[in-house]
C-alpha cells in the first residue's frame, strides 16, 4: 500500500507502526495519520495471522472444533473451549455434572488471573517500566504449572469437552492450589505498591485514552475495556452460566474512561478471581466428572448462542446447524475485535507516545481479533 | 422484556415484519429496504433502546444471503432481538448501521470480505483482514474453493 508511507495532501505525516512492533503483542498494523506529535487517525490493518477458523470449524465435528478456538485468544484458551462446551451443551440440552461445573470455574479464574497477570506485566514494559514483567511470569508460571498437572498442557489446554472436562484433576491439583493461593496473595499487593502508585505511571495513565459509556457501548465493547467505563457487563453477573450464580463475587466497575480505569479494573478482578477460587477449593464435589454423552454429537436444526466472559470481555458462540455432525455456519463474536475498534475514537487528538499505553489497557491479543 | 411483549411493540415499529419464536430469542425478518429506518426505530424507542449490537454475522443459504443481527439492551438486559434480512445472493446490498451502532462499521467490512454484502452508505467499506487482492473473492461462501490453501479433513 504506497499511500501509507510519507505525507498525504495535507501535509500530515503518515507512519506504520507493526505489524513486527512490541507494543503491538503480535501481528497488529496501524496506520498512524500524525499531525506534528498529535494523532489525528488510527486505521488498524487486520489479518496477519488470519487463519478463517470459522471456516475451518465447518468442516470440524462438534468435538473437533474446540481444540482450534484455544488458538484463538490463547491467553484464555480454557474458556474459549468453555464457550464452545456451553454451545453444544445448549444444543444437545447435556446436563453437566456438579463436580465437572465447579472444576470449569476454577479453572476459568486461574486462566483470568494468569490472563491479567500476564497483561500487567506486559503493560508496564509497553510503557517503560521492566521491573513487573519479570514479576509476572513468576506468578503466571505457578499457574501453568498446576494447568499443566491436570490438562497437560500450557498455554492450549483443550480441558473443556461437552458434557463436562476431559481427564479428573490431579491428585495434587487442590494442595497446590491453595499453596498458590497463600503464595500469590502477598504477591498481589506488591504488584499493586510497585505500579499502582507510582508518579510516572500515574501521569501516563490519568485521562489518557478516554472512552464514554455511550461510545464504550456504541463500540460494542465488553469487559475490563467497558467497565472502566462505567458499563455494567460482566457476563457472570448478567447471564450467570454454570455456577456463578451461586458465588459470592463483585462486578468491578470504574468511571474514571481512561487507561487508569482500566487498568483498576483488571487488578481488582484478580482480588475477584482468587476470591472465587478460595470458595471453591475446598468445596469440590464428588462424582463424575463427564456426563455420559453419545460418541458422535449431532445438534437438532436451529441456532444455538453461547456467552461467556472471558479475560477480555464477552465471547459469543453462535452456531446454525442443519442437524448434521458438523456446525453450517460458526461465528465467533470476539471481545478483541470490537474493543480494537474503539482504538481509532480514543487516540484522536492525543499523542503518540500516549497510543502505547492505549494498546496495552485494550489488552489486545491479535489472534483473537484475526481469528 | 418477554417475547410476546417484544413482539407486540415490534410490530407497532415495522407492520410487515415476521416472526420466529423457536429459538432462545425473539427472532424477526424485515426486508431490506426497510432495515436503515427501523434499526433507527430499535435504536431510539424510549422503551426498547436497543442500544448494544453485539454481534454482526452473514449466513450463506447456497440460495440466499441472511444477515443476522444480535441486538440487545444495556437498560434491560432481558431485552434482545435476533434481526434477520435475507439479500439476493447475486448481488446482495443493504444499508450500512455504522452510523447508528459504530462497532457495526467492523463488522460490516468483515462480512464484506468474507461474503461480499455491500454495504451502502459504509464510511469506509474496504477489505479489513484479508490482504490485497481479494477484493471479489469471498472466502466464507459456500462454493468458494482455494485448491492450494484449503486443508480439508
Amino acid at each position: 500500500m504506497v499511500e501509507e508511507i510519507g505525507t498525504n495532501t495535507d501535509g500530515d505525516l503518515l507512519i506504520n507502526v507493526g505489524p513486527q512492533h512490541p507494543a503491538t503483542h503480535g501481528v497488529l498494523h496501524l496506520v498512524i495519520t500524525l499531525n506534528g506529535e498529535t494523532i489525528k487517525k488510527v486505521e488498524p490493518h487486520l489479518g496477519y495471522i488470519h487463519r478463517s477458523i470459522e471456516k475451518m470449524c465447518e468442516s470440524l465435528t462438534y468435538r473437533q472444533f474446540i481444540y482450534v478456538t484455544s488458538r484463538m485468544d490463547y491467553l484464555s484458551a480454557h474458556i474459549n473451549n468453555h464457550a464452545c462446551a456451553l454451545c453444544v451443551e445448549k444444543g444437545m440440552q447435556i446436563e453437566v455434572p456438579a463436580r465437572a461445573q465447579v472444576i470449569r470455574v476454577i479453572m476459568d479464574e486461574l486462566t483470568r488471573i494468569a490472563s491479567h497477570e500476564l497483561w500487567w506485566g506486559a503493560m508496564a514494559m509497553d510503557i517503560g517500566a521492566f521491573t513487573p514483567f519479570f514479576h509476572a511470569f513468576r506468578e503466571r508460571e505457578s499457574i501453568n504449572d498446576i494447568m499443566e498437572e491436570t490438562c497437560g498442557a500450557r498455554l492450549t489446554m483443550n480441558y473443556m469437552v461437552p458434557g463436562g472436562v476431559m481427564a479428573d484433576l490431579h491428585p495434587d491439583f487442590q494442595k497446590k492450589v491453595k499453596a498458590f493461593i497463600s503464595f500469590y496473595k502477598t504477591k498481589i499487593d506488591e504488584a499493586d505498591e510497585l505500579l499502582t502508585g507510582n508518579i510516572i505511571f500515574q501521569n501516563r495513565m490519568k485521562g489518557v485514552g478516554i472512552l464514554t459509556k455511550e461510545d464504550a457501548i456504541s463500540y460494542g465493547c465488553t469487559g475490563p475495556t467497558a467497565r472502566g467505563s462505567g458499563v455494567r457487563c460482566d457476563i457472570r453477573k448478567i447471564y450467570p452460566y454454570e455456577i456463578y450464580n451461586t458465588l459470592e463475587f463483585d462486578e468491578v466497575i470504574e468511571t474514571g474512561c481512561d487507561s487508569l480505569s482500566r487498568y483498576l479494573v483488571r487488578l481488582k478482578e484478580i482480588k475477584q478471581s482468587l476470591r472465587i477460587v478460595e470458595q471453591l477449593i475446598d468445596n469440590i464435589p464428588e462424582g463424575d466428572f463427564q456426563a455420559k454423552t453419545k460418541a458422535v454429537l449431532k445438534l437438532p436444526k436451529g441456532e444455538f448462542y453461547s456467552r461467556v466472559e472471558t479475560a477480555r470481555g464477552e465471547l459469543g458462540v453462535y452456531i446454525v446447524s442443519e442437524g448434521g455432525t458438523t456446525p453450517y455456519r460458526i461465528k465467533f463474536r470476539s471481545p478483541g475485535f470490537s474493543n480494537l475498534s474503539a482504538l481509532d475514537k480514543m487516540a484522536r487528538g492525543s499523542k503518540l507516545g500516549d497510543l502505547v499505553a492505549m494498546m496495552g489497557t485494550l489488552d489486545l491479543v491479535i489472534p483473537d481479533i484475526d481469528r | 422484556m418477554e417475547k410476546e411483549e417484544l413482539k407486540l411493540k415490534i410490530t407497532e415499529l415495522n407492520t410487515t415484519a415476521t416472526f420466529d419464536e423457536t429459538g432462545e430469542w425473539l427472532n424477526v425478518t424485515v426486508d431490506a429496504k426497510d432495515w436503515l429506518p427501523f434499526a433507527h426505530q430499535l435504536r431510539n424507542d424510549p422503551v426498547l433502546v436497543f442500544n448494544y449490537l453485539f454481534c454482526v454475522t452473514c449466513i450463506d443459504w447456497k440460495t440466499q444471503l441472511t444477515m443476522v443481527y444480535h441486538l440487545s439492551s444495556t437498560h434491560d438486559r432481558s431485552n434482545t432481538v435476533v434481526i434477520k434480512i435475507n439479500l439476493d445472493r447475486n448481488n446482495p446490498e443493504i444499508e450500512s448501521v455504522s452510523s447508528i451502532w459504530k462497532t457495526a462499521e467492523f463488522h460490516e467490512r468483515e462480512v464484506y470480505e468474507m461474503f461480499g454484502v455491500k454495504f451502502l452508505n459504509h464510511p469506509d467499506l474496504r477489505l479489513l483482514i484479508l490482504p490485497d487482492g481479494w477484493e471479489g473473492k469471498n472466502p466464507m461462501l459456500k462454493d468458494f474453493d482455494d485448491p492450494v490453501n484449503m486443508i480439508r479433513l
